[in-house]
Parts: C-alpha cells; sequence; structure tokens
C-alpha cells in the first residue's frame, strides 16, 4: 500500500537551539533538517537564531554563516552560490528551491529548511542523488546521429530550430522539479520525473539529433513518462523559471502523432 | 525509494536499477483512449443530467417510453460504456500510481476491469431490454 506516515526512523524529533543575535537588531530564526547517518539517532529539527546584519540577504549566505560561526557540523551542498550550479537545492519554507535564489526576506516568520523531499539523504540537507543522475543518464543526454559530422564545420542548425531549445537548455539538473512531484515520490524507482524527461525532450526536440525515435521509444512507457498527472508542482516550483510539464506534454503529443 | 535502508546490500549499479526491465512500449495508447473517452464523456453526461432533470417526478411508464426512443437507448448506452471504461481506465492508473506490492496491483487491476466489465453489461442489457420490450 502507499505510505501515508514516516517509518519509525524517520521521524523527526527536536533538536538543540542556539541563539547567536546577541543583541541584533534584526534577528532571524533558521530551523534546519539535521540527520547523521554515523550517530543511530532520528532525524531532527536544529534552531538557529542569527544576526541578519551578519552576512548577506539570501539563505544560502545564512547557513554558510551558520556553518562558518555557530555550528560547522551543518551540511548541505553548494558552490556558485548564483543559481547556475544546482547545488545548494533544497525545501526551504516548504518550496523546493535554491537557497542562493531565495531571499530571506520573501520568508515570513522562521526560515524552515529541509532536504529536497523524499530522496534518501546522505546527511542534514544533502540528498542522494544517485538513482536520479542515473534516469538522466538512461535517457542519454547527449546529440546521437547516425549521419558523421561534417568534416570542416560543427553541425548547423537554423535560427527557428534554435529558439526551440530555449526553456530547455537553461535546466541546472537541480532536481527541484522532480522532488515536488508526488508521482516521482510514489513511484521514482520507474518514473523518470519532469527533470530528467525535460532533458529528454531536450534531445527529442534538437534538430541535429537522429535518434528521435528511439528517445521516444525508450520513454513509450506506462510508467516511465505516463506517471505525469499533470500535477504542475514541476513548473510551479522550477527555480529557474522553467516549464517541465510543457515539455513532457509535447513528449505525450509525439507520441500520439507518431503512432 | 526514500526509505531504502542505507546498509541495504545492492551490487548492481545505479545505471542497471534506472533502466531496470526497460521500455514496455505501451502506455500512449491507454493515455490517448482516457483522453478520447473523456472527451466523448462531456456531451454524454450532459445529455444524461438533462434527462434525470426532465424525468424529474415521471412515472415509471413515462420513463419506460422515454427510454424505448432509439435515441435514448443508444445515447443511454453510450454512457453507460464510456462512464465504465473510463472507470476502469482511471482506477488502473490510481493502482498503478498507489498500490506497490505487485501482486496487490495485478489484483486490484484484475479486480476492478472485471466489476466494471460486468456492471456495463449489466446496464446494457437493462436498456435492450426495455428497448426491445420485455
Amino acid at each position: 500500500m502507499a505510505e501515508f506516515a514516516l517509518p519509525a526512523n524517520s521521524k523527526i524529533g527536536v533538536g538543540k537551539t542556539i541563539n547567536a543575535a546577541n543583541g541584533a537588531k534584526r534577528a532571524k530564526t533558521f530551523k534546519i533538517y539535521r540527520w547523521n547517518p554515523e550517530d543511530g539517532q532520528n532525524p531532527r529539527i536544529d534552531s538557529y537564531t542569527v544576526d541578519l546584519d551578519k552576512f548577506g540577504p539570501m539563505v544560502l549566505d545564512a547557513i554558510i554563516y551558520i556553518k562558518n560561526n555557530v555550528d560547522p557540523t551543518l551540511t548541505f551542498r553548494r558552490s556558485c552560490r548564483e543559481g547556475i550550479c544546482g547545488s545548494c537545492a533544497m525545501n526551504i519554507d516548504g518550496t523546493n528551491t535554491l537557497a542562493c535564489l531565495k531571499a530571506i526576506e520573501e520568508v515570513a516568520g522562521d526560515v524552515k529548511i529541509y532536504p529536497l523531499p523524499h530522496m534518501p539523504v546522505v546527511k542534514d540537507l544533502v540528498p542522494d542523488l544517485t538513482h536520479i543522475y542515473a534516469q538522466l543518464a538512461s535517457v542519454k543526454p547527449w546529440l546521437q546521429s547516425q549521419s558523421p559530422a561534417p568534416p570542416d564545420r560543427e553541425r548547423l542548425q537554423s535560427p527557428e530550430d534554435r529558439a526551440k531549445l530555449d526553456g530547455l537548455y537553461e535546466c541546472i539538473l537541480c532536481f527541484c522539479c522532480s522532488t515536488s512531484c508526488p508521482s516521482y515520490w510514489w513511484n521514482g524507482d520507474r518514473y523518470l520525473g519532469p527533470a530528467v524527461l525535460l532533458q529528454a525532450y531536450r534531445w527529442i526536440v534538437d534538430s541535429r539529433d537522429e535518434m528521435t525515435g528511439e528517445r521516444l521509444d525508450m520513454l513509450e512507457d506506462p510508467f516511465r513518462l505516463y506517471r505525469c498527472h499533470t500535477i504542475m508542482n514541476c513548473t510551479k516550483t522550477c527555480p529557474k523559471g522553467l516549464n517541465p510539464a510543457k515539455a513532457i506534454a509535447e513528449i505525450k503529443k509525439l507520441m500520439v502523432v507518431r503512432r | 525509494m526514500a526509505n531504502t535502508p542505507q546498509n541495504k546490500q545492492n551490487l548492481r549499479s545505479p545505471l542497471a536499477e534506472a533502466r531496470g526491465l526497460g521500455s514496455a512500449k505501451y502506455g500512449t495508447e491507454h493515455w490517448w483512449h482516457q483522453r478520447l473517452i473523456s472527451i466523448a464523456l462531456i456531451p454524454l453526461t450532459i445529455w444524461f443530467v438533462l434527462a434525470v432533470i426532465a424525468h424529474l417526478g415521471a412515472g415509471y411508464d413515462e420513463f419506460v417510453a422515454w427510454m424505448r426512443s432509439p435515441f435514448s437507448a443508444i445515447m443511454m448506452i453510450l454512457t453507460v460504456a464510456m462512464t465504465f471504461h473510463h472507470a476502469q481506465s482511471g482506477m488502473q492508473v490510481v493502482f498503478e500510481d498507489y498500490l506497490h506490492v505487485e501482486w496487490q496491483k495485478m489484483a486490484a487491476i484484475i479486480a476492478v476491469k472485471f466489476i466494471c466489465f460486468a456492471l456495463a453489461a449489466a446496464c446494457i442489457f437493462a436498456v435492450l431490454k426495455i428497448s426491445f420490450g420485455a
């Protein structure tokens, strides 16, 4: 049956409360999901109250500040801090987004931070992305062709065909969308999820690619593609403003067109 | 998948897990037919609701007389057939979404299909019996 409650070892307890905002004019509390694979304990929520005047405006600035100045055990991924690497994807204030693009002042009250939903957790805010990366690899997200490349130039593409990739190529693979999708939560073992399907479509619609049919064959599956029930969480949550739901709908249309 | 025990021994490569049993090469017909049936059900359902409203307070004889007209009978058969087809098709998707034990999923899908087709047959038989007189 579907699981409606968290398993016993995933129930979240209350952790420590640290007030590091001595006499701050602008204090803010961050409630952060903590889980350590090595201590055998259940996950817990730690509260850190910090001074907003000590760091930059984004949630990532806050957790970097907490890690550097308050609690060095806090674990999360981050790299570019400007929304292009996708590393700091996490669930902030109930929505999957990039910590580096999420302004603290957008959050009313305490800032609640959890790892991306329904993924195995490696530690704290770090989800295990092994399976979703394998799913991405399974759609062969690279150009495949029968014709050899022209010896003296690149494969040409008209401006109109290039324009079809707009809204697709910008995806940074942060997986905010896939991990916001209930269908991906329940059937992520087989359903590819919005991020991977958007990547699949990015190559299906690429005029230079010659494996369109094989790509569609690979997706023609009740689980891989048709678990999408147009819930639209993917499009709603995408921190890059992309529309994975539309990409999936376009794949479904192509499936009907080629019958 | 979220609750995979960390210590679970799994020596298959992640790609082998992701590729699984491969594509079923099926799914588009099911999806497309669900859409077709949904479109068909829009006029059929409107007709059915209006027909029911029109017969509020009508007696048995009046209703049977109406039901005997070829148009009413054909529309009723279509409504019944499409509704049950839609129901079994939709329930199959619900079971595929939420039942994760293979035999339970299979049993539920078989059961709902048999029930829907049996109910559809019973309803259509009833319409025909009224139509052709009994």
